[in-house]
């Protein structure tokens, strides 16, 4: 049965998931193996999808759920987490 | 052959001519945007049975794999002449296309849905760049190019094409109509040229808002044109160029690369957030506008909304009252023609000195402290239901915020309230579509209003300095007698210190307060304003550029000094 993990994270960087951030988040994920996605204003999005991603303009403030599934979901979920709660330019 | 016209888009547009008229049918993307809604058009097959997906699969593949190479030789060349920044544009290209939104998007719709690569990659694309356009920040808006690109290479080699960034071409139309011009998408379309039309036609301005080049009102003249001459629209002289020759085509070409240029070089000031030197505090910079065509030079002086939009212009200089749907149409065009900003529209500010022959009222004594605004509305609930109910139906293209004038306590503020619930349940109860969550603010322009702005916080979702007003108020000064000209003056401590009232009032009850006066663009004004808090400044789209920089090159603390002096000095 394959791993999951959730976090609830505060978006801390100043310009959202928008530009550079959105492109570092989406990086990121593309570094693990397990299905990641990320929730924001009811919506979801595939986390390694850049226009996924941006398509959810998320802002800084915004509460987003980070979720994955597979073998190296919680690595994910932390890398991802740290990305976000960043305060990034 | 030269054909005249009007010129009604600026810009140089050069491409393929394909003729839109009545009776010709087409599938192209570009195209059948152009068509009026509803018209049939033949198209190649989009579904394929079950046993041809895996071959469809394997098409898209390779169409990707091809894309891919040609975008990837494409940046080298790019490189080499035009430097690493060019190239970088095409690694975003590159990015779009192996996305897995895009790619997974696309295998699901020909497993699963049966469509043809060519038709999936149409609806993932449009699905996706539909999805990017949605969120109100110009850098993620300007992805859905990116992904448009993408699409438009993939489609045409799936059309047996070689995968080169060829846009679509020029449409050529007896008459292009505001909805056809609304569903022109910029990427695609090089040109318009249309029988009909003007200048000032909403048409027009939505072909400028997206920056394509037109020629309207050429007469019978289109006729002339035969599908695939090669266009030159000239959208700043007003002439179409029909298959010129090979060295008018080179001068042509330099100029077009000239207005694209200087595009992208505003684009490039405009897009820089209006934040302070020290990062300390960003704020909103809108435009104000008197009629819907003005919406295409707020955009392209980079307001980030409409921070007025005085509907008189629907009402002035007739004498009988626009129609419901009139009404809609105009407020529609603007929430349209500005994508996802905010758009503030004021509710009809009558009276003073803008006289509505439609209302048969009498002359006063004292117009500018007499019945206006919003106190004609509340005697005349018919016309104000009216423009509520334009307003409403209109929220559902964009983002509406509504804005009552003239409000001088906070009785006014709940009749007007009382009288857009009542509308609301008018149009729930015949199911019409509208906003639910529209904004509802006031312009604070009285002295009543402002001294008493913490009471009337908790009504509104928005105050809008009037500052025009607030100022001759408070100042007992007629703006518009040139013999007390000299009285008037917005930086006097008294009309700064109701300005701080009102933003203090504002942010204490967790609303907004933006201004929509002349002041909100003055130099003199701004650092000052700055300092008050000020959320949102709202000004003629030209004072704009000038207001970016001014906010740019200040601290938050030499803002904050400006107006503790500015409170203080007679």
């Amino acid at each position: 049965m394959a791993d999951k993990a959730e976090r609830v994270v505060t978006v801390r960087s100043r310009h959202g998931l928008h530009a550079r951030p959105g492109a570092l988040f989406v990086h990121t994920a593309n570094g693990f193996r397990c299905k990641v996605e990320v929730e924001a204003k009811g919506k979801t999005a595939n986390a390694k999808s850049i226009i996924s991603v941006l398509s959810l303009g998320i802002n800084c403030g915004d509460t987003i759920v980070i979720r994955a599934r597979g073998e190296d979901a919680a690595q994910a979920v932390a890398a991802l987490a740290e990305v976000a709660e960043k305060e990034l330019e | 052959m030269e054909i005249k016209g009007v010129a009604a888009a600026p810009g140089i547009g050069i491409g393929r001519a394909m003729v839109v008229a009545p009776g010709t049918q087409r599938g192209d993307a570009g195209v059948t945007a152009a068509s009026p809604p509803g018209a049939a058009t033949v198209r190649a097959a989009e579904e394929i049975t079950a046993e041809a997906v895996p071959g469809e699969l394997a098409r898209f593949a390779s169409a990707v794999d091809a894309v891919r190479a040609a975008l990837t030789a494409l940046r080298a060349q790019v490189a080499r002449t035009s430097g690493e920044d060019n190239a970088a544009i095409i690694d975003a290209q590159v990015l779009m296309l192996d996305d897995p939104a895009l790619v997974e998007g696309v295998r699901e719709r020909i497993g699963t849905a049966h469509k043809t690569a060519r038709q999936a990659v149409v609806e993932v694309v449009e699905q996706l760049a539909a999805g990017l356009e949605a969120v109100p920040d110009e850098y993620i808006r300007q992805r859905a190019t990116d992904v448009r690109d993408a699409g438009r290479q993939l489609v045409a080699f799936l059309d047996g094409e070689t995968a080169t960034p060829e846009a679509a071409g020029v449409v050529v139309t007896p008459e292009l109509t505001p909805s056809q011009a609304a569903a022109l998408d910029g990427d695609k379309v090089d040109g318009i040229v249309s029988g009909g039309g003007g200048r000032t036609s909403h048409a027009a301005f939505l072909a400028a808002a997206r920056g394509i080049p037109a020629v309207f009102g050429v007469g019978e003249a289109w006729r002339q044109v035969r599908d695939g001459d090669t266009l030159v629209v000239d959208g700043n002289r007003g002439v179409v160029t029909v298959n010129p020759a090979a060295e008018e085509l080179e001068a042509f070409r330099a100029q077009r690369a000239a207005w694209l240029a200087e595009r992208a070089a505003l684009a490039r000031l405009r897009d820089l957030p209006a934040e302070t030197a020290d990062g300390r505090r960003r704020v909103e910079l809108a435009a104000n506008i008197g009629e819907p065509g003005d919406v295409a030079a707020a955009l392209a002086s980079g307001a980030e909304g409409i921070g007025l939009f005085r509907t008189e212009f629907l009402f002035l200089e007739r004498t009988d009252l626009p129609s419901e749907e009139e009404q809609f149409q105009a407020y529609r065009a603007v929430l349209e023609g500005m994508g996802g900003w905010p758009v503030i529209i004021r509710t009809l500010d009558a009276g003073g000195d803008k006289p509505v022959a439609a209302l048969g009222l009498p002359a006063e004594d004292n117009p500018f402290l007499g019945h206006r605004a919003i106190r004609i509305c509340l005697d005349r609930t018919d016309v104000f239901a009216t423009q509520l109910r334009a307003l409403l139906r209109a929220s559902a293209y964009g983002r509406l915020l509504i804005m009552f004038p003239f409000i001088a306590s906070v009785d006014e503020v709940r009749r007007a309230k009382a009288v857009l619930a009542e509308v609301k349940a008018g149009l729930d109860r015949e199911g019409i579509a509208y906003d639910p969550n529209v904004q509802v603010g006031v312009m604070i322009e009285v002295p009543s209003a402002a001294v008493t702005a913490d009471l009337i916080a908790p009504e509104v979702d928005f105050f809008s300095i009037g500052s025009n007003d607030l100022t001759q108020y408070t100042l007992a000064v007629d703006r518009t007698n040139e013999r007390v000209a000299s009285y008037y003056n917005p930086l006097h401590p008294a009309v700064l210190r109701l300005c701080k009232q009102v933003i203090d009032a504002a942010h204490g009850a967790g609303i907004w307060a933006g201004m929509c006066g002349e002041m909100a663009g003055d130099p003199q004004a701004i650092p000052i304003l700055l300092g008050l808090g000020l959320d949102e400044f709202s000004m003629s789209p030209q004072a704009l550029p000038k207001a970016r920089e001014i906010i740019r090159s200040l601290t938050m603390d030499e803002a904050e000094a400006r107006a503790r002096a500015a409170l203080q000095r007679l």
